[in-house]
């Protein structure tokens, strides 16, 4: 009987122990805010178009870590998808094409010599990357252009055109190589016999 | 092997390297050839890395060779230079000799063939110049890293500046096979080449200045051991073994001095600065003949050249134009390489430049460079990690690729790979190793900048959002210091109440309990109005914590008035004058039937008016409304009386004296409804802060001094009327009536006047525009006139009313007593109103009394307390028609009538308890008082129901 008493009288001790451990670390670890929201949108593209159905990327990263999908958003691509795939732990699902096709990166011209100077642009542009004032000529700082659309649709003389950011000997990349020929999967044996096999 | 024998430094050794064939022999067949001058020079604006440079001449212009036709465009950028004297023909975008074969922009100079060069400065007395001056030379002489990178060499030679140099290595190991450019250079140009380290030496001032060298090139050894011991130089040479790549700076740093550059770091961090020949030569023709670079050695090599050699060539000079110089076959030519074979790219058109950085153009036969066998698996053999010379693990770092996991190719060091090709060359299984490190390090480039551009786009989208979310609370935060001034009135006005509270219980001589009761009913129903109207108001303006304090307040104020009336209901007995009445004639019922009707109407305007407070059109309709509903309960009292008291033949004319004071008495009702409307717009100027608030206060003063006068007009006769006995009628009518008619006119022409001049103000229009208009002037004309017709007409009505009979005077009195009493409340009202105001106004108490208010009040309050027991006689008989005792109802008609009002006192219990369930729902805090409220009304609405019971019982069982 006392071993029993005991035993339990130890387990209190230590979960007393523990829980004021637990208490503590709570208390002088606290993390403000939700930190898979930051990390969320650390991936999300920036471009703050609006494409996903929130205004701006911020509240689709919160909106996403209150298990909204993740393949909603366009600009950042598939790419994006995977990586928040690989963050939430959670398949990657193909692009919603209802939110808009994973376009080549653009950005917004406004053909200079026929801006009005209305300024709704301006208005629009979530990141002020348009210039310009009142019965001014407007223009787009491309550095700072996420290619986010928004600027087309107020535009009353349609005068801004989404290019397509051409690449350039800077910008260029290298292809990834072919990977394994098909004719040298031949050559061993083995191989093809897991080919069987599958 | 002749092996170290010169050296006096010590080598060392790198980890891996390979040892392909060197085939360099065929370039060094015939003696350094230069190629005449081709038809155009193509130079790129992008020759070095980091910024393009930016154009300074245009297109046409004539350059002079040596001429700056472009400048650095930045910190990491350089100058660049004609290479002969021509004509600028074009800035356009051209195929660039680039591992893509994409375009860029390039200047295109045709050719004078005059060779005509700029005036030269060279750098006269260097050694006696500051490195910074020397450094900008070189910068502005276009010089840049020439052993393949294109760092601008100013940039280099300033890092390097910063730590103390230990060793100062010349990079002339050219490991890559074929490529021999750097050896003609040091044959041809030892000399040069000497000065120029001396001048760099000079520069960096490093402990050691070493030249390492691979020792396949023995000629330019022994050329280079032969001047230096001639100029008893302190430089060393250092003859590295033949092994690929060692010509890269982190291995030859490490074969000479054998430290390793750290991971992510330069090797000026460990003391050490290496330059290519080529730069060395380069700063020398500079420093000493004020020559930019404009010109390179470079090799033409490859079995498709009849002629492989080397050839020192102007920049800009198309491939096309050297392979015609060294004679290629253009049938063998398998493919055209730029650079080695190992690290060279495939050029796609052979019509791109030379430019700085080209040390190699290998034309080559399809037996040279074999295409590359088919990819296949990786087995695993681990020969590519043998042949690393950065001691990387290429096989995981390929599996890393493949798999796109960037994260942990970078984990294992994937930015230190040199992407010498050594890897791909040892791999049995033909895997383009140095490929997928490519890929992978420009994805994980782009991933990066992206990132950056997605922070920047994050930082500008929040930078936009604060300044959005200032903006808006800057206009909230004035909005609020608006409405704080604005209720800050309401708060003031609270007070007054409480200082009109204490005014009646001050009136000594009131013994009656009913009619303190009733005075405190009064000052209770104005308080109620009060509240009700802040409530409005704070409703309107959304104050919260108002709106709930205020709240209560009301229904404090209702259940105490609530309270009160019950108690006088107590106090006053029950009628038991049983007076013989004549039947209520139809047009009584009808008139109080419109009064009922109005009152709904009224109740349903205001409730209207409550949801849209600015409606202004709504407002006049209460306003009208209100004076429809004054009318027809004079015209219901008026004929509640005419049935009350006994239908003589003499009542005709005397209603028609009754029907004249009616008009005067809306006259003086509507006269003080103008006061209201001048003081509610001389408050709402005072809460915009109007600058026409004086202006409006005159007029109110003058509106209340008219309403005063229509007072006394209106208690004139009648006090004459009760004084004096009954007298003769008289016969003048008709001239009565007409002055009657030119009262009314002049009245309605000051109203009319009012109108205007209210209206005006309410557009903003400043006092100055108001006076300018006619109307102030009409309205004097008008009250001028007003006056003079009331001073005619007063005494002649109370003639008239003298002449009346007696009988109905005792009705008659007690009416004039009851508007004489409500004039008083009224007055009273008007006196704490404007009292309050001025309070509000911030005016001192001293300020107050100065002004004619609280005389006032107290004048009107003696007079309510004065008449208060006379008031005592109608309130019987008041009660005898507004008891909900049907003991009185003895003939049917009366009793249809008392019906009628069971009815209509139901009606409105029903449409109150509406009202106040609909306010329940609004305000869920105040549900308790509203509850009770509502259980009060209920109580009401039975009582009445219960009556109108009894009472259509009775009409029945008569």
């Amino acid at each position: 009987m006392l071993t029993v008493l005991l035993a339990i009288g130890v387990l209190v001790l230590l979960s007393l122990i523990f829980g004021a451990i637990l208490g503590y670390a709570n208390v002088r670890f606290h993390v403000e805010g939700d930190p898979i929201v930051e990390q969320i949108d650390a991936l999300l593209p920036q471009t703050q178009c609006g494409q996903c159905g929130h205004p701006g990327c911020r509240p689709y990263a919160e909106a996403i870590a209150n298990g909204e999908a993740i393949n909603h958003c366009p600009p950042g691509g598939q790419a994006t998808i995977q990586a928040l795939a690989d963050l939430l732990d959670v398949e990657a699902i193909p692009l919603d094409g209802d939110h808009g096709e994973e376009t080549a990166t653009k950005v917004a011209v406004i053909r200079e010599d026929e801006c009005i100077g209305c300024t709704k642009c301006i208005q629009a542009c979530p990141v002020d990357a348009i210039l310009g004032a009142a019965k001014q000529m407007h223009t787009v700082i491309a550095d700072e252009c996420t290619g986010c659309d928004l600027c087309v649709e107020p535009c009353p003389v349609d005068c801004i055109d989404m290019v397509e950011v051409g690449v350039t000997a800077k910008t260029w990349s290298w292809d990834k190589p072919q990977g394994i020929a098909a004719s040298s999967l031949n050559i061993i044996v083995t191989d093809r016999q897991s080919e069987v096999a599958h | 092997m002749a092996k170290a024998s010169t050296t006096t430094a010590n080598i060392f050794s790198f980890h891996g390297g390979i040892h392909p064939a060197e085939n360099k022999v065929q370039s060094l067949q015939l003696p350094l050839g230069r190629p005449n001058l081709p038809n155009e020079l193509i130079l790129p604006l992008g020759q070095h890395i980091g910024q393009a440079s930016r154009p300074v001449v245009a297109v046409g212009d004539y350059v002079l060779k040596g001429q700056t036709i472009a400048v650095n465009n930045g910190f990491l950028s350089s100058h660049l230079h004609a290479p002969t004297s021509g004509t600028i023909a074009d800035i356009e975008e051209r195929a660039i000799a680039h591992p893509s074969g994409l375009s860029d922009l390039c200047m295109v100079i045709f050719p004078d063939h005059k060779d005509q060069w700029i005036e030269r400065t060279p750098l006269e007395d260097w050694q006696a110049k500051p490195a910074t001056e020397i450094l900008e030379y070189l910068a502005n002489m276009g010089i840049v890293g020439m052993g393949g990178a294109g760092f601008p060499t100013q940039v280099k030679l300033q890092g390097a500046h910063k730590n103390a140099l230990k060793y100062f290595i010349i990079n002339a190991a050219e490991c890559e096979p074929y490529i021999t450019a750097d050896d003609m250079l040091i044959r041809e140009k030892t000399q040069e080449l000497i000065s120029g380290i001396a001048v760099l030496q000079h520069i960096v001032n490093a402990e050691q200045v070493i030249i390492g060298i691979e020792d396949n090139k023995p000629t330019a050894i022994a050329a280079l051991n032969a001047l230096l011991s001639e100029q008893n130089s302190s430089i060393q040479v250092a003859v590295v073994p033949t092994k690929y790549p060692s010509g890269g700076e982190k291995q030859l740093i490490q074969l000479l001095t054998g430290q390793e550059v750290p991971s992510g770091q330069y090797p000026a961090d460990i003391g050490v600065l290496c330059q290519n020949v080529g730069t060395c030569v380069a700063v020398h023709d500079a420093i000493f003949h004020g020559q930019p670079l404009i010109s390179r050695f470079t090799t033409l090599t490859g079995d498709a050249l009849k002629a492989p050699q080397n050839v020192e060539v102007l920049l800009g000079t198309p491939v096309t134009h050297l392979l015609e110089y060294a004679e290629s076959q253009p049938d063998n030519l398998h493919r055209l390489v730029m650079g080695g074979p190992m690290m060279g790219y495939t050029l796609d058109s052979a019509a791109v430049p030379i430019v700085k950085t080209s040390n190699c153009i290998l034309a080559a036969t399809k037996e040279e460079l074999p295409p590359p066998a088919p990819e296949q698996a990786c087995i695993r053999c681990g020969m590519c990690e043998q042949a690393c010379p950065a001691s990387l693990l290429p096989q995981q770092l390929l599996w890393f690729s493949k798999s796109q996991e960037h994260e942990k190719a970078e984990h294992y060091n994937l930015f230190d790979c040199i992407e010498c090709g050594a890897c791909s060359y040892v791999c049995p299984s033909s895997i383009p190793l140095v490929q997928y490190y490519r890929h992978t390090k420009s994805a994980i480039r782009e991933a990066r900048e992206a990132n950056v551009k997605s922070d920047l786009a994050k930082q500008r989208f929040e930078a936009r959002k604060a300044r959005q979310e200032a903006e808006a609370a800057e206009k909230e935060a004035k909005r609020l210091a608006r409405q704080k001034a604005s209720s800050a009135k309401p708060a003031a006005k609270t007070a007054a109440p409480k200082a009109a509270q204490s005014a009646p219980s001050a009136t000594p001589g009131i013994s009656d309990e009913a009619k303190k009761l009733k005075v405190d009913i009064a000052i209770g129903k104005t308080k109620l109005k009060k509240a009700q109207k802040l409530l409005l108001e704070a409703q309107e303006n959304e104050h919260l914590e108002e709106i709930k304090s205020l709240q209560l307040k009301v229904t404090e104020q209702e259940t105490q008035l609530a309270s009160l009336e019950d108690q006088l209901s107590k106090l006053t007995p029950a009628p038991t004058k049983a007076e013989a009445r004549p039947a209520v004639s139809d047009e009584l019922k009808k008139a109080k039937v419109d009064v009922a009707l109005i009152g709904v109407k009224l109740k349903k305007l205001n409730k209207q008016l409550e949801e849209t407070p600015d409606d202004q059109e709504l407002k006049e309709k209460v306003a009208g409304l209100e004076t429809d509903l004054k009318t027809a309960q004079a015209t219901v009292e008026k004929l509640s009386t005419d049935s009350a008291s006994s239908p003589s033949p003499a009542a005709a004319p005397k209603a028609a004296i009754n029907d004249e004071l009616k008009k005067l008495k809306i006259d003086a009702a509507i006269a003080k409804a103008a006061v209201k409307k001048v003081e509610k717009a001389l408050k709402k100027a005072e809460e915009i802060q109007a600058p026409e608030v004086d202006a409006i206060r005159q007029q109110l003063k003058e509106a209340q001094q008219r309403a005063d006068e229509l007072d006394k007009a209106l208690a004139n006769p009648q006090a004459v009327d009760t004084s004096s006995a009954p007298a003769p009628s008289s016969p003048n009518a008709d001239t009565e009536k007409k002055r009657k008619i030119d009262l009314a006119i002049a009245k309605a022409g000051i109203k009319k006047a009012e109108k205007s001049i209210a209206l005006l103000k309410e557009q903003g229009k400043d006092d100055a525009e108001i006076e300018a208009s006619e109307w102030p002037k009409k309205l004097a004309e008008a009250q001028e006139k007003l006056a003079a017709l009331e001073n005619e007409s007063a005494p002649a009505q109370a003639v008239e009313v003298k002449a009346e009979v007696a009988a109905p005077a005792n009705a008659d009195a007690d009416k004039k007593r009851k508007i004489d009493l409500a004039i008083a409340k009224a007055s009273i009202k008007k006196a704490e109103k404007n009292i309050a105001l001025l309070k509000e106004q911030g005016k001192d108490d001293a300020e107050i009394d100065v002004s004619e208010w609280p005389k006032k009040l107290a004048e009107a309050q003696e007079k309510l307390t004065a008449l208060e027991p006379n008031n005592d006689n109608s309130t019987t008989e008041k009660n005898v028609e507004k008891s909900p005792e049907p003991k009185v109802a003895e003939s049917p008609a009366d009793l249809a009538g008392q019906i009628k009002q069971q009815k209509i006192a139901a009606a409105l219990a029903k449409a109150q308890i509406n009202k106040l369930t609909k306010r329940l729902d609004s305000e869920p805090e105040a549900a308790d008082s509203i509850q009770q409220e509502i259980a009060a009304t209920r109580q009401k609405q039975q009582d009445a129901e219960a009556l109108l019971a009894k009472l259509t019982h009775s009409q029945e069982s008569l």
